[in-house]
């Protein structure tokens, strides 16, 4: 198995064929190549992503107060400066769809499983480059699709990142669904086929093109990590397709699957029998293995800079993987615990309390596994270091208030508030982002052949962790309080007129959080042209892509692949000089290749 | 102008940055100009990570302090006690392990920061701390599970009864009605197709046919007896909306073309909630940030805002359009007689529509 057809001609298939700028640059076929177009297209959407998010943030602090930036950017939507309800529901709503799908799905498994998978499991590129490419471009025109959706005329689309019908099926019922949902839902159904093509070939990567040696038991957590999520997201994607399609159907073509008994504007619909309930089903049987799409490449990404970075092996190793198997399990069968309260048999309630509480086993045992991970450590805090110590920190207090929602009868009165919205963006907004950067800083030498610079990594991170905690951390008192999401301003309730000045905090600390990303970028910009250029192997870390030379060709190795001896966590083993051992390094005679 | 400003501010806050490295990098000494961490940086990082763990407890301290006030009030319903045993039994656990988890995690990352003299400890597994800390968490979560889930059957299952006040709260795109039985306690049956009947009078849809129906009783305000319990049964005629009740800890989605159910016992009167101890506090300090908010509206020639009193809230917790945050209804709880007096006020829907 390990050593696969593709990679059997090991020695010419490096320097065959010719390439030219668009080969090279716009339609590679080289996954290093595609990681670079992912990420660049990835950080682009993700800074749209948070502006917008800023943007709404202005609002609910300071409700219905002009902005000279509102008029700006929301021209007409912003009539004298003041944000327009509807357009706050649109930024709210492509806010989450850009940050979920186009950040944290595409841009951050779609750049880490592109770059490491071959290299770490040491493959000269994926099973299939075409596909590979075909799955980017996918990507692209999905984004492009998405983008401009805020540019027609009744603006994008505004029911939430759920989308939830029959506010999405009805033009009637908000500006938003018209066209703008129209290509919001085209624009997704495009995204799934290219995840679904990128998910497949990382899947046949993994299963067929390890290098000689490189068992399951040897993968790099990383790997784990992305082959599991690649497994999720092709079970579960095709059911949100079909969701898509429906709604389409519905919206465009007069069925009824989510619609029935609707008088909206003095008419009586024709819609007979559908439910909304089902749509939800639909959602959620794809929104909640989501998370752990999002969520599970960020574990694995720490998984690798703690070891490397603590110079210790990965505590657990096994128990880490059986843990990735365990969520990815239990992540198909939660859905409901997102519907409690949407009208279904309370006894299906139960149910899902039940799957969704044993979730926290797993994770638990991944939280303590890391902690164990630093515990007499020999702790190198460069910056991709932090933002996973920021990231287990984050998953820690955001996984804690799952407790607490999860449960269908405590749901009952927070769901749907800050509550929630405090709760999601710790566990899988902020510790994925973190995952994102940390895979950014550790692997930039990787990509680029330079180091991005450390003290302003420094600063990136400690602005972002102190921020990060100022904005959520109050957000669940909010949602304690009773306060809806969603809500475009909360003056029209004075019982929640003490929450005002929370909210300029929240305000103030996500300001704040936005302009240290400034940093971050000027510092991916600047080093990709003038950081210092880098070592082959800058961490000292025992992974393979570090054992392939530090200039980019298709086919990764010069000459032979390297073979693996050993796993990857080899770190200050005793009876060795050095405090790496590369996996490609054979076993010393005596020595004793853990089998743990 | 303001583009300008921006510009100018962006500008100087990229060239700000470049200063520091600048700076920083000529602080440094020349070899060091690596961009790896060195046992300097690992002192500086690993202390600050310690200071971080006591900005996270900080933070806690701070905003229970600080923010404590704006949590809901005890529940106002019988099974809402239950909830916030529930919830401050979840919370109590969740202190505990945030605590203690953030606490290693911190110190460890300061007592353990790098130094190159050193060697990490090869420590790859243990099965025996393994099988503990996947242990206690299954017993732990057992519990709550099990807590949970009594208190769920509990709250969830409605059993039609006789005694029960029959409730159907009707939503719409942006504002919600409230329907009796009437004197029979059964609602009438209805649908969207009746809503334009008696020239749109039928204002939710009741079956003019169903005799049940013909003395139910619709309102724009939602009044409940104190001590009874009541059945609601939700209804939507245009998108899904949310009835939420926070201080009755009660919620369920309104979605149109089925009709959803929830039930509860109101426990306190609006009178007897306005004189909580909580409620007086968070009402003065409401009112102290509307004469200071007033202030500002009449030198700005508006009216100033009234004064705020306590009542309870029936608000959209289901996006549902443009006016989203604006949809709601207030509740009365009140004694049996003053609900009786007032219902016998109210026209029947057979006497509205003539």
């Amino acid at each position: 198995m390990s050593t696969g057809s593709i990679n059997a001609k090991e020695e010419e298939h490096a320097h065959h064929h010719k390439e030219t700028f668009i080969t090279k640059y716009v339609f590679s076929q080289d996954h290093k190549m595609i990681a670079k177009q992912y990420l660049i297209t990835g950080l682009f959407m993700g800074f749209i992503g948070i502006a917008m998010s800023l943007l709404f943030r202005l609002q609910l602090a300071w409700p219905e107060k002009p902005f000279g930036i509102f008029e700006i950017l929301l021209g007409k939507w912003a009539p004298d400066g003041v944000m327009d309800p509807n357009v706050y529901l649109a930024l709210v709503t492509i806010h989450g769809t850009i940050m979920v799908f186009f950040v944290l799905t595409a841009g951050l498994s779609g750049t880490f499983s592109n770059l490491l998978i071959p290299l770490q499991i040491g493959a000269r590129d994926m099973a299939s480059g075409f596909l590979n490419m075909v799955s980017f471009w996918l990507f692209f025109v999905s984004c492009t699709l998405m983008l401009s959706s805020l540019f027609v005329e009744a603006g994008p689309a505004a029911a939430g990142w759920t989308v939830y019908p029959p506010l999405s099926a009805l033009p009637q019922a908000q500006p938003g669904s018209g066209t703008g949902m129209t290509l919001w839902l085209v624009s997704m159904a495009i995204f799934i086929a290219s995840s679904l093509l990128g998910s497949l070939n990382y899947v046949v990567t993994v299963i067929n093109l390890r290098t000689k040696g490189m068992t399951m038991t040897r993968l790099p957590l990383t790997i784990w990590a992305f082959f599991v999520t690649a497994i999720i997201g092709i079970v579960s994607f095709p059911v949100l397709l079909s969701a898509a399609l429906l709604l389409i159907m519905d919206r465009s073509f007069g069925t009824s699957f989510f619609l029935s008994d609707i008088f909206i504007q003095g008419e009586v619909l024709h819609y007979q029998g559908g439910s909304p309930v089902l749509y939800e089903h639909l959602f959620w049987f794809l929104g909640h293995p989501e998370v752990y799409i999002v969520l599970l490449p960020a574990l694995g990404i720490t998984s690798e800079v703690l070891a490397t970075n603590a110079r210790k092996p990965i505590f657990g190793y096994r128990a880490m993987i059986a843990s990735i198997l365990a969520i990815a399990f239990l992540s198909t069968i939660v859905w409901g615990h997102h519907m409690f309260i949407s009208g279904m048999n309370p006894f299906l309630g139960s149910v899902f309390t039940f799957t969704t509480l044993l979730i926290a086993i797993p994770s638990a045992v991944k939280a303590f596994n890391y902690i164990t991970t630093l515990w007499k450590g020999n702790l190198q805090l460069n910056p991709a270091m932090l933002f996973s110590i920021g990231l287990v920190s984050t998953f820690i207090s955001g996984g804690l208030t799952g407790i607490i929602l999860g449960d269908s009868t405590l749901d009952i009165n927070v769901h749907d508030t800050y509550f929630v919205v405090a709760h999601f963006h710790l566990v899988m907004g902020i510790s994925a982002l973190y995952g994102l950067f940390a895979g950014v800083y550790h692997w930039f030498p990787k990509m680029f052949g330079r180091m991005m610079n450390k003290n302003l990594g420094y600063i990136h991170f400690w602005v972002t962790a102190i921020c990060a905690y100022g904005v959520f951390f109050p957000m669940h008192f909010i949602g304690m309080a009773g306060l809806p999401r969603r809500y475009y301003t909360n003056t029209n309730f004075p019982y929640f007129d003490d929450l005002a000045n929370i909210n300029v905090v929240i305000t103030v600390f996500a300001l704040i959080a936005g302009a240290a990303q400034i940093v971050f970028l000027y510092n991916f910009i600047h080093s990709m042209f003038y950081g210092k250029e880098t070592e082959q192997n800058p961490w000292q870390s025992n992974t393979l892509e570090w054992t392939a030379p530090i200039e980019h060709f298709h086919g990764n190795w010069h000459g032979k692949i390297p073979h693996v001896h050993r796993w990857a966590y080899d770190y200050s083993k005793p009876g060795h000089d050095e405090d790496f051992i590369p996996q490609n390094i054979p076993l010393k005679e005596g020595e004793e290749e853990l089998q743990h | 102008m303001t583009i300008f400003l921006t510009l100018i501010l962006l500008i100087l806050v990229t060239v700000s940055i470049w200063q520091v490295t600048k700076i920083l990098e000529l602080s440094q000494p020349k070899v060091q100009s690596s961009q790896i961490a060195d046992d300097s940086d690992n002192q500086t990082q690993g202390k600050l990570m310690f200071a971080f763990l006591i900005f996270v407890y900080g933070l806690t301290i701070f905003s229970f302090w600080m923010w404590g006030d704006v949590l809901l009030p005890n529940a106002a319903s019988d099974h809402g006690s239950e909830y916030d045993n529930l919830m401050w039994a979840t919370f109590s656990v969740i202190f505990f392990v945030q605590t203690i988890t953030q606490a290693l995690l911190h110190y460890f990352s300061y007592k353990y920061r790098g130094e190159k003299s050193r060697k990490a400890f090869f420590y790859a597994d243990n099965d025996v701390l393994e099988a503990i800390w996947t242990i206690i968490p299954t017993i732990v979560l057992a519990v709550l599970i099990l807590f949970g889930l009594y208190t769920w059957n509990d709250v969830m299952f409605v059993e039609e009864n006789e005694d029960a006040l029959m409730v159907e709260l009707y939503a719409q795109q942006f504002n919600w009605k409230a329907r009796y039985g009437g004197e029979d306690n059964v609602l009438g049956d209805a649908n969207v197709r009746f809503l334009q009947d008696f020239d749109g009078k039928n204002l939710v849809g009741i079956d003019a046919t169903d005799p049940n129906g013909l003395d139910d009783i619709i309102v724009q305000e939602l009044h409940l007896p104190v001590g009874k319990e009541i059945i609601f049964k939700m209804r939507s005629q245009d998108v899904l909306h949310s009835a939420y009740m926070p201080h009755f800890r009660a919620q369920m989605n309104c979605v149109p073309g089925m009709i959803t159910e929830f039930a509860f016992t109101p426990i306190r009167t609006t009178e007897q909630m306005r004189m909580d101890p909580d409620i007086i506090s968070k009402v003065r300090k409401i009112n102290e940030i509307r004469k200071v908010n007033s202030v500002e509206l009449i030198a700005n020639g508006e009216e100033a805002l009234e004064p705020y009193i306590f009542d309870y809230l029936l608000l959209c917790n289901k996006v549902c359009g443009a006016s989203h945050y604006n949809m709601q209804m207030k509740i009365i709880v009140e004694t049996e007689q003053e609900f009786n007096k007032w219902i016998k006020n109210q026209q029947t829907f057979a006497q509205f529509v003539q």
